[in-house]
């Protein structure tokens, strides 16, 4: 029997990592246990010559192509966007493109705004500092000042413009339209011992120069330093329970397969708004026959994705391709509920730079615009360098009908049940990815592009995990309360996107980390009584 | 294990001929085709977990064709490929996706195609800054947040 620890946390990636940190303070013993290890940037593929072959395989973003021993493999059959994720020390911020917006306040205020969803149990505000927070410890980039956009103080300067930014600026003032340079968590000069970006190109199958923040290289030195205990390759099966129906510990896989059970006082859940649902499922037992901290029910259902609607042409002028940062810039000009769209919420759009040789050759001729035999090759010099891409990220409502469960048949490597997901775009979301793409339409069209072709949505879009576990007041329209404790087991938390009510339109792991350092901050103030 | 499956020489012939359909040489921009040696034994080496797809893809090819793809004659081998586009499916792109990958990482086309033969690491690539000076009607323009009440 091992000892007991104070804190134990299920996961290492952006949540886990920012709690972690954030309750080393406290001096209490910390463990966190990830299925995943730690990863060695001198394998990361811009290293190496076929690093644009590697996204096919090993280093694809689907867990499902990966199929690596540290992946568990998601039915993700019945919808239309498929789950990507990354399983190791830093978790998906090793795998993403370091695009940083945050929820805007009125983000959190959507049914006393537009009358849909639930408004969250907190406010922007209570948020603010930790968001300031977080920028610090991941090192983030960007101009101060965005009118549309909440405001920031990003501690390094901006991306560079680059070809493909000065672009679609000309076109976003052509048109009147707001852009702004991208907050990023791409270092732009030397900080806190990341190298600054050299460019490499793709940033996100993971960055060799380290310049873009993940938190193995962030948040996860500090916390070890300051004491918590981080246990690689170690899958957790279930949280156990004791006779008072709280957490007494979880059972988990370490590193050479062999079970284990680790009692913990206090267990912090930071999976993912699909392996959080997944875990709580899994640790069904006799006083928790639904699973644990279900009696509203509701634990995997309400998943929101972001549905993205994407669509990209052709320039004649050359643009930054694969030699830089794949986003640079955003714009919040369709951000906010206008009914005369026919949609209520709204969208951001992100802008991308261009794609690499072999990404365009596939991607193109997939699309049958670039053609087999003799024309192949002047059609491939026409393309390859000049791609422009816009993408409206669009507002996911939560419908309980999208949901996780539990696979009756597929299981992980330790036989643990897969998660299963069940995901329609609804009709609301369908009309705001068209409005998203005939603006999408116009702006390349004044660019000059031709050539033009969509996604819609991206099929393997599904970045955003959220939803499953939502916060609230009320133990029956939700699974934790409005400071990230369950409302069934007074002693088990989450902190990861599962608790986010409604989804905004941007990408969340800023917000995420930002809950979480929030949560801790709140643990923190109620150490003496935690568990009333 | 991936390397348990390889292609037989029928395989292998018509991935030569199929290849060579997608990408064929070029003396306007002095590159090979993708059925140069080099690059078909660039695919056959880094097949790797992709090597199922591309037996399923071949095997389909050749119940399409009803002998090898090379012995039919041009109208009917085009007919041949477009069929195998259209129906093939996962594999059939897989098989493409492929010949792509390893082709436009070849040194005579990357070289043609006037990109440097590196990996991005450790030289990076320089970007320019540009003109933000574009941004002033943006800032002009100014804006504010939605209330939230």
């Amino acid at each position: 029997m091992k000892d007991p620890v104070d804190v134990l946390i299920i996961g290492a990636g952006a949540s886990g990592a920012a709690v972690a940190w954030s309750l080393a303070e406290t001096k209490m013993h910390i463990l966190c246990l990830e299925q995943g290890g730690w990863m060695n940037p001198a394998e990361y593929p811009s290293t190496g010559r076929d690093w644009e072959a590697k996204f096919y395989g090993e280093w694809s973003s689907s867990p499902n192509v990966r199929g690596r021993p540290e992946d568990y493999p998601i039915n993700d059959d019945n919808s239309p966007i498929k789950v990507v994720n990354y399983n190791a020390v830093g978790g998906s911020t090793v795998m993403y493109t370091a695009h940083w917006p945050r929820l805007h306040p009125s983000d959190f205020k959507v049914k006393t705004l537009d009358g849909v969803a639930d408004d969250w149990p907190i406010d922007y505000d209570a948020l603010t500092r930790f968001f300031e927070e977080n920028d610090r410890m991941m090192g983030t980039s960007g101009l101060s000042g965005d009118p549309l956009s909440p405001l920031t103080h990003p501690p390094m300067p901006q991306q560079p413009l680059g070809l493909s930014g000065a672009i679609i600026g000309k076109a976003m003032n052509k048109l009147g339209w707001h852009w702004w340079p991208s907050d990023t968590t791409v270092a732009t000069m030397d900080y806190e011992g990341r190298a600054r970006c050299i460019n490499l190109g793709h940033c996100t199958p993971a960055c060799a120069q380290g310049a873009k923040s993940s938190t193995d290289i962030t948040y996860w030195p500090h916390a070890i330093r300051a004491g918590v205990e981080l246990r690689t390759h170690c899958r957790v099966r279930e949280i156990t329970t004791d006779e008072n129906g709280m957490a007494s510990g979880v059972v988990y896989y370490d590193k050479d397969g062999v079970e284990q059970f680790q009692p913990a006082h206090v267990v912090i859940i930071a999976c993912n708004g699909v392996g959080t649902p997944r875990l709580l499922l899994n640790s069904a037992s006799g006083r928790f026959p639904n699973g644990l901290a279900n009696s509203s029910g509701l634990v995997g259902k309400n998943l929101m994705f972001h549905p993205y609607a994407q669509i990209y042409g052709f320039v004649k002028e050359p643009t930054d391709s694969n030699r830089a940062p794949p986003t640079c810039l955003w714009s919040k000009e369709f951000y906010d509920t206008d009914l005369s769209r026919g949609f209520v919420r709204g969208y951001g759009i992100q802008f991308g730079r261009g794609a690499g040789p072999v990404f365009e050759a596939v991607a193109s001729e997939q699309k049958g615009i670039l053609p087999w035999g003799a024309d192949h090759h002047r059609v491939f010099r026409k393309l390859n360098g000049h791609r422009l891409a816009v993408s409206a990220i669009c507002e996911d409502l939560p419908e309980e009908h999208n949901r996780v469960t539990l696979d009756p048949v597929l299981k992980d490597s330790h036989g643990i049940p897969a998660p299963k997901i069940d995901y329609t775009i609804s009709e609301n979301s369908r009309k705001m990815m068209e409005h998203g793409l005939a603006r999408g339409r116009e702006i390349l069209e004044t660019a000059g592009a031709t050539d033009i072709c969509i996604n819609n949505p991206i099929p393997w879009g599904g970045w955003h995990l959220l939803g499953t576990a939502r916060m609230g007041t009320d133990p029956e329209r939700s699974v934790v309360n409005e400071w990230g404790r369950a409302h069934d087991v007074k002693n088990l938390f989450i902190v990861d996107g599962s608790i986010f009510v409604t989804s905004g339109g941007v990408n969340p792991t800023s917000t995420i980390q930002a809950l979480a350092l929030y949560i801790a901050d709140q643990m923190k103030q109620r150490l003496a009584n935690l568990f009333d | 294990m991936f390397d348990q499956l390889t292609l037989t020489p029928r395989q292998r012939q018509d991935l030569r001929t199929i290849a060579a359909m997608i990408i064929p040489p070029s003396e306007e921009y002095r590159v090979p085709g993708a059925d140069d040696d080099i690059i078909q034994a660039d695919i056959l080496a880094t097949l790797g977990r992709d090597t199922k797809q591309v037996v399923t893809a071949l095997d389909h090819l050749s119940r399409l064709a009803g002998m090898p793809l090379a012995d039919l004659e041009p109208a009917a081998r085009d007919g041949v490929a477009q069929q195998f586009r259209i129906s093939g499916g996962v594999a059939a792109a897989t098989l493409v996706r492929v010949v792509l990958q390893c082709y436009y990482r070849d040194d005579r086309v990357l070289g043609s195609l006037g990109l440097e033969l590196r990996a991005p690491f450790p030289k990076g690539h320089v970007l320019p800054d540009g003109d933000w000076s574009l941004l002033d009607p943006v800032k002009a323009r100014g804006g504010s947040l939605r209330r939230t009440s």
